[in-house]
């Protein structure tokens, strides 16, 4: 079975520390479904070309098309890595832009996967007091890692401490991959599934 | 097919000069404009209800009688009604009035509002968006169409053997259109009493527009009133032109670029694409109007916002007289020619007596109702 993994990276520089933490745990969940005999689509979603379009949602209520498409990568994947630098002790504005104009149902049951970037490993945490809360409201399934890389984690290429992580939270990513549990039904369409308007009349919107 | 404007009555800056009217100056325009739609030749004026600065459209009905006594010939209507927020005793007495004073010139379109705090403000709780307006409109419906009503609701106190007055003129109540957005429960409110719809149709992409209009059109075949094609749909839209669309786009970008609602968000050309926004020639708007047809069907009437973001008087009146001149007549023409028979225009005054078989003075004197016999005052013997 092919399983959608949608990836959200929020760095702003290029080449950013952020997209390369995101293709490497992308990168770790593809080897680890692989692994469990399924196969993985990443659609890598990069916020700064559409930091714009972020905010012209922000103001007219709507997204461009091209914002409109990552939205539907993102709402039809069928699980999340999202990552994004940490600025000033929290997410990245741009980051929590996307997850501000996505449908408050979008990611529900969505197995996902947090991570974050900083440089210094003071900022850890913030996966922890920011990240998952955020998730949680947004009724995500959030595994239980959370993948923090400091600027020294990039330098230290010896203790394979980043890698650990990254492959033990691929690995409790792909585990939540199973065809029982990917959640594929469309949401029910409002303007295909009407409520009568004897219902409506009786009070039960 | 039904040509005017509509108006949201903001009181803004003009970006081009820092001025901002004052509030008697932009009710005078309004009423200038409204006078204008009527000499270029336009159906339908038009107005927005607010009840907070930056806005001068509370008190509608004031507006629209003023204008009535002013004019001859146009419908007069609303974009929308609050029926969340409006007790609909008022709304009935208060149409039911202009119908008199302007011989039929009235009907409504119905909105829940878009201003969150003016709930509270009329002691109501914006998270009953959707039951007040569906408990009220069907208290305005009894309201209208029956002489004396006995009614007991959630949302306002109950009516014991009421009479709503003056009753509507020739016993017809005005035509409705229920305007949304993106609120299903709305298009369906519109489809089961078999109500036109009103889609805003500015400042969103029309996508919304289609997925509303095609429900709506699909329950009022369901519910019994017709064909789809033969709902009763208006469309909003917005437009500013010159004779040289160059002309326009440089004329009107200030006013684009701080315009609330969409200011300071996309370009004009990036908004101009994604909504039905035209800034250009009139052939440019004739062109993107017939456009419409092609994602809504065959439709009833066509408002345009004309008036908004700052745009001074005598700019607004000059659109009018592009829109009244050089682009409604080829609209008429070219619509007309597309429209199958079978698709109805959409109702009036005339139309809805005419298909009430005659007109009928409705008068419900003091003494006793026609149609229960009972008084006013005795309903509590009644009961």
């Amino acid at each position: 079975m092919t399983y959608t993994v949608a990836v959200v990276s929020a760095g702003l520089s290029q080449p950013s520390s952020t997209r390369l933490l995101a293709d490497r745990l992308a990168e770790a969940v593809r080897a680890q479904v692989k692994e469990a005999g399924g196969e993985v689509l990443v659609e890598v979603v990069e916020l700064r070309p559409l930091a714009h379009a972020l905010a012209d949602n922000l103001v007219t209520g709507f997204p461009p098309p091209e914002l409109e498409a990552a939205i539907a990568a993102v709402t039809s994947a069928d699980a999340l890595v999202a990552v994004t630098p940490v600025f000033t002790a929290s997410y990245a504005g741009l980051f929590k832009t996307f997850f501000d104009v996505l449908d408050k149902d979008a990611l529900a049951g969505k197995p996902t996967l947090v991570a974050a970037t900083a440089g210094t490993a003071r900022h850890s945490l913030v996966l922890e007091h920011a990240l998952r809360p955020l998730f949680s409201y947004l009724r995500a399934v959030v595994v239980p890692t959370a993948v923090f890389a400091a600027t020294e984690d990039f330098g230290d290429t010896t203790s394979g401490q980043l890698q650990e992580r990254i492959d033990r939270a691929a690995g409790e990513l792909a585990a939540l991959l199973a065809p029982s549990t990917v959640r594929r039904a469309p949401a029910p369409d409002p303007f295909e599934e009407v409520t009568p308007f004897e219902e409506l009349l009786r009070g039960n919107g | 097919m039904q040509f005017g404007i509509f108006t949201v009555g903001d009181v803004t800056t003009d970006p081009t000069t820092g001025r901002t009217p004052t509030e008697h100056e932009r009710i005078k325009a309004t009423v200038a404009i409204a006078k204008k739609a009527e000499e270029v030749g336009l159906d339908v004026f038009a107005t927005g209800e607010h009840h907070n600065p930056p806005f001068i459209a509370s008190a509608p009905t004031t507006t629209l009688a003023y204008i009535g006594a002013q004019t001859e010939r146009i419908i007069l209507s609303t974009a929308t009604t609050l029926i969340t927020t409006t007790d609909p005793v008022l709304i009935a007495e208060n149409y039911a009035k202009l119908q008199h004073l302007t011989d039929g010139r009235v009907d409504l379109v119905m909105g829940r509002g878009n201003t969150g705090p003016v709930y509270p403000w009329f002691g109501k709780d914006i998270r009953q968006g959707i039951p007040l307006a569906i408990e009220n409109y069907a208290l305005l419906r009894r309201l209208w169409r029956e002489d004396v009503v006995n009614w007991e609701g959630k949302f306002r106190t109950p009516l014991q053997g009421f009479t709503s007055t003056p009753r509507p003129l020739d016993g017809v109540p005005p035509f409705v259109w229920h305007g949304s957005i993106r609120s299903p429960e709305i298009a369906e409110q519109a489809a089961y009493y078999g109500d036109g719809f009103f889609a805003n149709h500015i400042f969103w992409p029309a996508s919304h527009t289609q997925r509303m209009v095609n429900l709506y059109r699909r329950r009022f075949e369901h519910y019994g009133h017709g064909a789809a094609d033969q709902a009763i749909v208006g469309l909003g839209g917005q437009a500013f032109m010159r004779k040289n669309s160059q002309d326009a786009v440089r004329e009107f970008r200030p006013y684009f670029d701080n315009a609330p609602v969409y200011g300071h968000g996309p370009s004009l050309e990036d908004f101009a694409e994604m909504t039905p926004l035209t800034v250009g020639s009139p052939q440019q708007v004739i062109e993107r109007t017939l456009g419409f047809r092609e994602y809504v069907g065959d439709y009833q009437r066509q408002l345009f916002l004309m008036d908004h973001a700052g745009l001074p008087l005598k700019t607004v009146l000059e659109q009018l007289d592009i829109l009244g001149e050089e682009v409604v007549p080829v609209l008429r023409k070219e619509f007309a020619a597309l429209k199958p028979a079978h698709v109805p225009d959409a109702p009036t005054h005339a139309s809805l007596v005419a298909a009430a078989a005659g007109g009928k003075d409705s008068t419900v004197y003091a003494e006793a109702d026609s149609a229960t016999g009972s008084r006013a005052e005795d309903a509590g013997a009644v009961r």
